[in-house]
């Protein structure tokens, strides 16, 4: 499903561009902050959070937060501590009391969510890396990705082996992908037992001086007694340095049960959160940290064996929250952004003048001070969702051409681009190093965001806009009818 | 524990379903074990006859927010139950309890449906969809075992031809079910892979295809795009194939699953759900929260749950039925 903004705008580089530039100045603080500036609307002018006055706003986060699939029990707790730490809080002046509000419930997030913790390889070689999980978790894809991110990144010699004698072809799938990343496979077999395969694969790893030796494991419900009875043996064989637990980033409020019962049965050492790259709001993430207390190690992003990245707290609270990576990228635009540029602008456009080459050129240049187009729309929720095309066609090299078409043109051309004739445009092209269709789309471009900066100005035509880019996301948007 | 050592095939699914009873039996005993301080069932809350004050009544929407109900559909049960008490209709917690039954029933009524394979096609086709690790292959492999077994004749298409030794993984259930698995390498098309099995499956008279596709998150758009080229292929063989597109959701899933949907319908057209893994301690109350948008969306669209998964025995591929599905929703330990 297309948002509302590209339906009417086609999706043009241009929309990007000044989506990337509404969200910095208008939606900071979308969704969420949104619904408790709603709530907190009373509050402003008098000096502190009371409990009186947040009463409203605790319940539209622990509905967000429940919305995000965050396990109940840990949503209470979580909404207590929001409430004691906001208590007496003085109402800043600077930010409206949502965005403050916001601020604090994403500080408290990140303080639960913890640190990154490395994995702890400091033991005797081989040293042993137990995976578990329920069924489909996503453990073997998983064990690859680590072995690859140990090879690459902390140069270890890496074997593996599957203890998984259930699921026809697991132990296939893990020797394709041992291949892959360049990990040595210890085979076995359906016929043997895991306890067996795993005393022997410690043998081996050993005999082989490999440093790390990763165990995946089946698949298993915590609430069958003999499998978990099997993991449990295994791990008392092994004596692993870590033992992750693997849990699906689109988990509900299942998650807490079943990270309870893994963690009692196993003492786990960590969390890995896999299959956080699609439009989950990933809230099992808190809910595995609040109940087990073990640090979550690594998100899995992507289907390709490098897609591991370690833990960032911040992008996880925020995505929870559903501001995607919104924070980072408003601490990044307070540090860059030009603000009277910003503001200067802000106002024009509300006074109803028009929006004209040398704003555009301002916009061109404050992105490229912002680390660029790409480096930003992956911080922007929603943005994963743009069609790959429209995506491919967003590069840094291109922002910078549009930019030096700008800037090999006059001062009254800029203000009035209906000046440019073909004899400009050629100069133009000359001076810039380009061509004349280059010149035109970049005029087309323009004009196209002086469309949408009319409709910015209207009241709530702007948040109409972001709604429309946030249906795409899944959350809360309705369900179409039968398309086929 | 499916298919470890083939020869104790048998004997393990025959002790199994002794040891294991019925569906319900079943589907409650997973309930019963998880129960702890997190949960509650949401039978237990409504345990003997009781007053009902508005603690019963909290404890309740906790309860069902705890099974992954979601807030919208949850705020409707609530209202619908809340109005009744009011008006005096419900006195104690056993009327609660059967009026609940009552209201959860009627939500899922409309999810209630059968998988027919209608052999006028020549052959059925049957998409699998789904997020990655929901059980697609699994399900696959226990429904072509348990469509043979009513006489069907069974094509599998390895449409997922991304994950490693996915292809293993479906050949190995045809081979220990003699069924044919029409296949090619990983990384190759899976649109060829799938129209291939088509023509194969018409060239052999087979009843029906299933067709097991790659996991894919909805939110990667070119995933999708390659999902509706199948279904576009298909059709240029049999223009009402596929006949069905199951999508694949895990008992386990949140919200998501909306979104999971929504997507998919989008890029193929979803014409049933399987919810698979209902033995864990995951309940999937989230099927009320698809009921509930559905109907929000379309009232007259159906995408009915045609099976539900208790179990890794083949036998464990149930077909989805209301009564007891709720009744195990709210079984009391």
């Amino acid at each position: 499903m297309q948002g509302l903004y590209l339906r009417e705008f086609g999706t043009d580089s241009s929309v990007i561009l000044a989506t990337v530039y509404n969200h910095l100045h208008f939606a900071m603080f979308e969704n969420l902050s949104d619904r408790l500036t709603h709530t907190l609307r009373g509050i402003q002018g008098k000096a502190k959070l009371s409990e009186d006055n947040i009463a409203g706003t605790l319940r539209e986060v622990r509905m967000a937060l429940l919305e995000a699939d965050v396990a109940l029990s840990v949503v209470k707790d979580f909404v207590e501590r929001v409430k004691t730490v906001s208590i007496g809080t003085s109402v800043s002046t600077a930010l409206n009391p949502g965005e403050q509000f916001v601020k604090i419930v994403h500080a408290e997030l990140v303080a639960l969510m913890g640190t990154h913790e490395p994995l702890n390889l400091a033991a005797k070689p081989p040293v042993v890396i137990l995976m578990a999980g329920l069924q489909g978790a996503g453990k073997t894809t998983t064990v690859a990705k680590l072995a690859k991110y140990l090879r690459d990144i902390e140069k270890k010699k890496v074997a593996v082996v599957s203890a998984d004698v259930y699921r026809p072809a697991a132990i296939e799938q893990l020797q394709t992908l041992a291949g892959e990343v360049g990990a040595r496979f210890i085979s076995s077999t359906a016929m043997e037992k895991p306890l067996k395969i795993a005393e022997r694969a410690v043998k081996d790893a050993s005999n082989q001086f490999d440093d790390v030796l990763i165990v995946d494991t089946a698949g298993r419900t915590a609430v069958d007694d003999a499998m978990m009875h099997e993991i449990k043996a295994l791990q008392a064989q092994l004596m692993p340095a870590e033992t992750l637990f693997v849990v699906d980033a689109m988990t509900g409020q299942d998650a807490a049960n079943t990270a309870k019962a893994f963690n009692d049965a196993l003492m786990l050492t960590g969390v890995i959160l896999a299959k956080a790259d699609g439009d989950a709001r990933g809230g099992a993430a808190l809910s595995v940290k609040a109940i087990t207390n073990k640090p979550i190690k690594f998100l899995g992003i992507g289907e390709k064996t490098d897609a591991l990245e370690p833990f960032h707290p911040d992008r996880v609270a925020s995505r929870i929250l559903g501001m995607g990576d919104v924070l980072s990228l408003i601490e990044e635009a307070e540090r860059k952004v030009d603000k009277k540029k910003a503001q200067k602008l802000a106002s024009k456009i509300a006074k109803g003048k028009k929006f004209d080459l040398e704003d555009f050129r301002d916009q061109l240049q404050q992105m490229a001070n912002m680390g660029g187009i790409t480096s930003m729309l992956d911080k922007m929720p929603g943005m994963n969702n743009i069609p790959a095309a429209a995506r491919d066609q967003l590069d840094d090299g291109m922002f910078k051409k549009m930019e030096a078409i700008i800037s090999s043109m006059t001062v009254r051309e800029r203000r009035y681009p209906d000046l440019l004739n073909g004899s400009r445009k050629r100069r133009i092209a000359a001076g810039s190093g380009t061509q004349v269709p280059d010149i035109n789309k970049l005029l087309k471009q323009h004009k196209q965001m002086q469309k949408m900066m009319l409709k910015m100005k209207t009241k709530g035509g702007m948040a109409n806009m972001m709604r429309g880019i946030q249906g795409q996301m899944g959350q809360g948007g309705g369900f179409p009818g039968r398309r086929r | 524990m499916i298919l470890s050592q083939s020869h104790d095939d048998e004997q393990a699914t025959a002790d199994n379903s002794k040891k294991k009873g019925s569906l319900w039996q079943r589907l409650k005993g997973g309930l019963d074990k998880t129960r702890n301080q997190l949960s509650e069932g949401v039978g237990n809350l409504l345990l003997g006859e009781k007053e009902i004050s508005d603690d019963v009544l909290d404890d309740l929407e906790t309860a069902l927010i705890t099974t992954d109900v979601g807030l919208p559909a949850t705020r409707e049960i609530m209202d619908k139950l809340a109005a009744r008490v009011k008006r005096r209709e419900l006195n104690n917690t056993v009327a609660l309890h059967a009026a609940l039954a009552g209201v959860l029933r009627e939500i899922l009524e409309p999810m209630q449906g059968t998988l027919s394979v209608d052999v006028a096609n020549t052959p059925c086709v049957i998409f699998f969809v789904g997020v990655n690790g929901v059980g697609k292959t699994t399900t696959v492999g226990k429904l072509a075992k348990q469509l043979q077994e009513k006489g069907r004749k069974v094509v599998l298409a390895a449409g997922d031809t991304f994950r490693a030794a996915a292809v293993e993984q479906l050949q190995a259930w045809g081979e220990r079910n003699s069924v044919e698995v029409i296949a090619q390498q990983q990384g190759s098309d899976s649109a060829s892979v799938v129209f291939d099995a088509v023509q194969a499956g018409r060239a052999r008279g087979a009843d029906v295809v299933l067709a097991d596709t790659a996991g894919r998150l909805q939110a990667k758009t070119n995933l999708m795009d390659e999902l509706s080229k199948i279904k576009r292929v298909v059709a240029r063989f049999d223009e009402a194939a596929p006949h069905e597109v199951i999508l694949v959701l895990d008992a386990g899933v949140g919200q998501n699953a909306l979104s999971q949907l929504k997507e998919f319908d989008a890029a193929v057209g979803v014409t049933g759900l399987i919810l698979t893994k209902l033995d864990g301690s995951a309940k999937a109350g989230v099927l009320f929260a698809l009921a509930h948008a559905i109907r929000a969306a379309d009232p007259e669209r159906r995408i009915p749950v045609y099976h539900i998964g208790v179990g890794e025995q083949i036998d464990d591929l149930r077909p989805f039925e209301v009564e007891p599905f709720v009744e195990a929703l709210l079984a009391s330990g």
